[in-house]
């Protein structure tokens, strides 16, 4: 065998890239189940995981006040404490990621459908109030009262213009959704309490060795990203293919305008599919900040980036091809920049994506949520 | 299709038009300055490496608040330009700069990438500029005449930390920059100065979160010791990975790396890095030291500040002496010849300051601990 970088580190590139590559895999599901019911890209879904990763550090920093250090060292816990802070983190992790996904679809999507309702209406006031108050004051509390104030007849004039019930074309859903996707991140980037800086979260988890495997040292954490990420989907799958609310996520995505015919309701379904895929998303910011301590009010965007191309390698659409387009995604970059240099990671992860395209454009599963095969 | 396209590209060329005579409406007006004079911050504020700008940015404020203390009469503006460190940012906010006809000094570019992108906006318009921080050695070398910088450039400082390596006996030494371009010079520097004893990493990528790639490649080579040429935030998040993945090296990184931010970033995994800069530690002057203690409630200076004070005492110099031009002000600054806090303050043609101390520091407890002069 030659004696090349990638083949003395082939087995401690693996875990890293899997590792990363599962967190791939659980943003992936949130674009692939949107996309599979709507027909939509969702690219604000990428702040709905940094949104995710704030909830964490919130979780952890705030609610049960972890510090940064203590006497100069990680504030390590072990035992049932934990195993408990974790499970909490994650919890209030995808209960943020799940608000924000769902209150996402009813402000920046569902009056677009033509199906604007009053909570959508009264966001959107808020926060063009809010918005246009920016341009005469520029303090907080006054913005808020103004932005209170003009609620109520702004919100009044969104109804009655809802109540026409005129759906978009299909552009606007992209325009709409890079402008909320922009619009997020921005407003944690000027009104989170550091900005712009990057936000350390508490490492609760000391990052031992669990075991080797091949002369590799296997971390506990990335053992814990990897497993459970699969245990994530696979209760995800069960959920869409077992549950009722499921057997709808699957009826709208084959046909939404027979579905709702038959009695099922669509508008319900795709709450549930925004929120799913915001659970998924908020189980992956908590595991990534396990893995890397740290989030920023950008760091979804690449992330975003890499998860949507994952997406596309496995098939858009395919519950499946997002764990694998995930996975796939993060072992060909480790593996690639150990052969030509990190700094063609990026590099490398799109031709292989334009080359799975090229020979089978539907990605390497198919588009098929709605299908029979799911 | 066609005439819309076209209907379009015409209203274009007309708003392209009232801009550039809007623009020339602005050119003529250079002289004509209502208000106080200004001296502008150019540089990040915010973002990545936003640490940096804040440091300098409280050199100017301190040089100009106690020149306005003695010149009641004669009172002097801080303007601020936060480019975010950017240098697809930075371009815009220069035309802006240039623009207002008060500004009649920069104290930045902070980075060496935004100095490279808008220095010669800066020099068609005759704009003189002190950079406190921006060390790419190539900045001097494009004949720019308004630029100074206020601390010696990597060509000294990458020299100075290989040779504080090899003095700490390392023998294998992993090179790593972020590719910015002043990351990716000053590594390139060390690079070559360590000679065989370097061992080539390549770049990462500084807002990414995963490192473990060139980390890996680390492991394998089986380095002794790793220098990092980049900013703050991703040397931290570098050093704190590389100690998670059981690397024990000692790391080394240069000026951009040496704040607190590190220290925050990199968490316990920053004790016992050492960092090298061309910057004077803080207690190099006890007055200085006093008084930027008492303008900002007690707080050291830190990175770059008194080299911004420099550059922010040169102008003020200008300004009293009487030059109220930009280009008369540009004459006093290149015949300049005085002490300042740092070091003595004159240029040469290429606008390098003479004198060329690299310092050392030291992280220890959780700070930043000089561990003086390298040579």
């Amino acid at each position: 065998m030659p004696d090349w970088l990638i083949i003395r580190t082939f087995w401690e590139l693996t875990v890293t890239g899997l590792a990363l590559g599962s967190i791939y895999a659980l943003v992936a599901l949130g674009y692939t189940l949107v996309y599979g019911v709507l027909r939509l890209i969702n690219f604000a879904h990428s702040e709905i995981f940094m949104v995710g990763t704030f909830g964490a550090l919130l979780a952890s920093s705030q609610f049960l006040s972890i510090p940064l250090l203590e006497d100069g060292n990680y504030p390590y816990r072990t035992g049932m404490t934990l195993i408990i802070f974790l499970v909490f983190i994650m919890l209030i992790a995808m209960l943020f990621s799940g608000i924000g996904a769902v209150v996402l679809e009813r402000v920046a999507y569902r009056p677009l459908r033509g199906n604007g309702d009053a909570f959508g209406a009264i966001v959107l006031a808020f926060l063009t109030a809010f918005i246009v108050s920016l341009v005469f004051v520029d303090q907080a509390k006054i913005n808020v009262i103004i932005a209170l104030l003009a609620t109520a007849p702004i919100s009044y004039a969104y109804m009655r213009f809802f109540k026409q019930g005129r759906k978009a074309p299909r552009l606007a859903f992209l325009i709409s959704a890079i402008g909320a996707s922009t619009a997020i991140s921005e407003a944690v980037g000027v009104w989170s309490k550091h900005g712009r800086d990057q936000y350390q979260t508490p490492r609760l988890l000391e990052k031992k060795t669990l075991f080797t495997m091949f002369g590799t040292d296997v971390r506990i954490d990335y053992a814990i990203v990897i497993v459970g990420a699969l245990l994530m989907m696979t209760a995800l799958t069960l959920f869409v293919n077992k549950t009722r609310l499921g057997r709808g996520v699957r009826a709208v995505a084959q046909d939404a305008e027979t579905s709702r015919i038959l009695g099922v309701n669509v508008d319900l379904i795709i709450i549930v599919t925004f929120a799913l895929g915001g659970v998924m998303a908020g189980g992956a910011a908590m595991l990534f900040t396990l893995v890397y301590d740290q989030t920023r009010f950008n760091i979804g965007f690449i992330l975003g980036v890499k998860s949507f191309t994952a997406a596309v390698l496995g098939g858009i659409g395919n519950l499946k091809g997002a764990l694998l387009g995930g996975l796939l995604l993060g072992l060909v970059e480790n593996y690639g920049s150990a052969i030509f240099g990190g700094q063609w990671k990026d590099v490398i992860a799109f031709v292989v994506l334009l080359v799975v395209l090229m020979f089978r454009p539907t990605g390497l599963l198919g588009e098929s949520l709605g299908k029979a095969r799911v | 299709m066609k005439k819309s396209v076209l209907r379009v590209g015409a209203s274009m060329l007309v708003l392209s038009l009232v801009g550039v005579a809007c623009g020339g409406s602005d050119d003529s007006s250079a002289d004509a300055c209502e208000g106080n004079s200004k001296i502008a911050f150019f540089g990040a504020l915010t973002g990545e490496a936003g640490n940096l700008g804040i440091n300098i940015k409280k050199g100017l404020d301190l040089a100009v608040a106690q020149h306005n203390e003695a010149n009641p009469d004669a009172q002097i503006d801080v303007e601020a330009y936060d480019s975010q460190g950017d240098p697809d940012q930075a371009p815009a906010l220069a035309d802006k700069a240039i623009a207002d006809a008060c500004v009649k000094g920069i104290v930045g570019p902070a980075f060496s990438g935004e100095s490279a992108a808008v220095n010669a906006k800066f020099e068609e318009a005759g704009l003189p500029l002190i950079t406190p921080s921006a060390t790419n050695p190539d900045l001097s070398k494009n004949g720019w005449d308004v630029f100074h910088r206020a601390l010696a450039g990597d060509d000294k400082q990458g020299p100075g930390a290989a040779s504080r390596i090899v003095a700490d006996g390392k023998m294998k030494v992993g090179v790593i920059d972020d590719n910015s371009e002043y990351g990716k010079g000053l590594a390139d520097i060390v690079q070559t100065s360590l000679g065989d004893k370097a061992v080539e990493l390549n770049s990462l990528d500084p807002e990414a979160a995963d490192y473990s790639a060139v980390i890996t490649a680390a492991k394998d080579a089986g380095v002794d010791a790793v220098f990092f040429g980049g900013y703050y935030a991703a040397a931290g998040k570098l050093a704190k990975q590389m100690a998670d993945a059981g690397v024990t090296a000692q790391f080394y990184s240069g000026d951009g790396t040496l704040d607190v931010g590190f220290i925050e970033a990199a968490g316990p995994a920053a004790e016992g890095a050492i960092l090298t800069c061309t910057c004077a530690p803080k207690d190099s002057n006890p007055e200085f030291l006093k008084a930027f203690q008492d303008a900002n409630k007690g707080e050291d200076p830190a990175t770059y500040a008194a080299e911004a004070y420099d550059a922010a005492s040169v102008f003020l110099a200008a300004m009293k002496d009487g030059k109220t031009s930009r280009g008369d002000i540009l004459k006093f600054i290149n015949s300049y010849d005085a002490a300042g806090v740092t070091k003595q303050l004159n240029w040469d043609e290429a606008g390098e300051v003479t004198g060329s101390a690299v310092y050392a520091y030291e992280i220890k407890d959780g700070a930043i601990k000089g561990i003086g002069l390298i040579k």
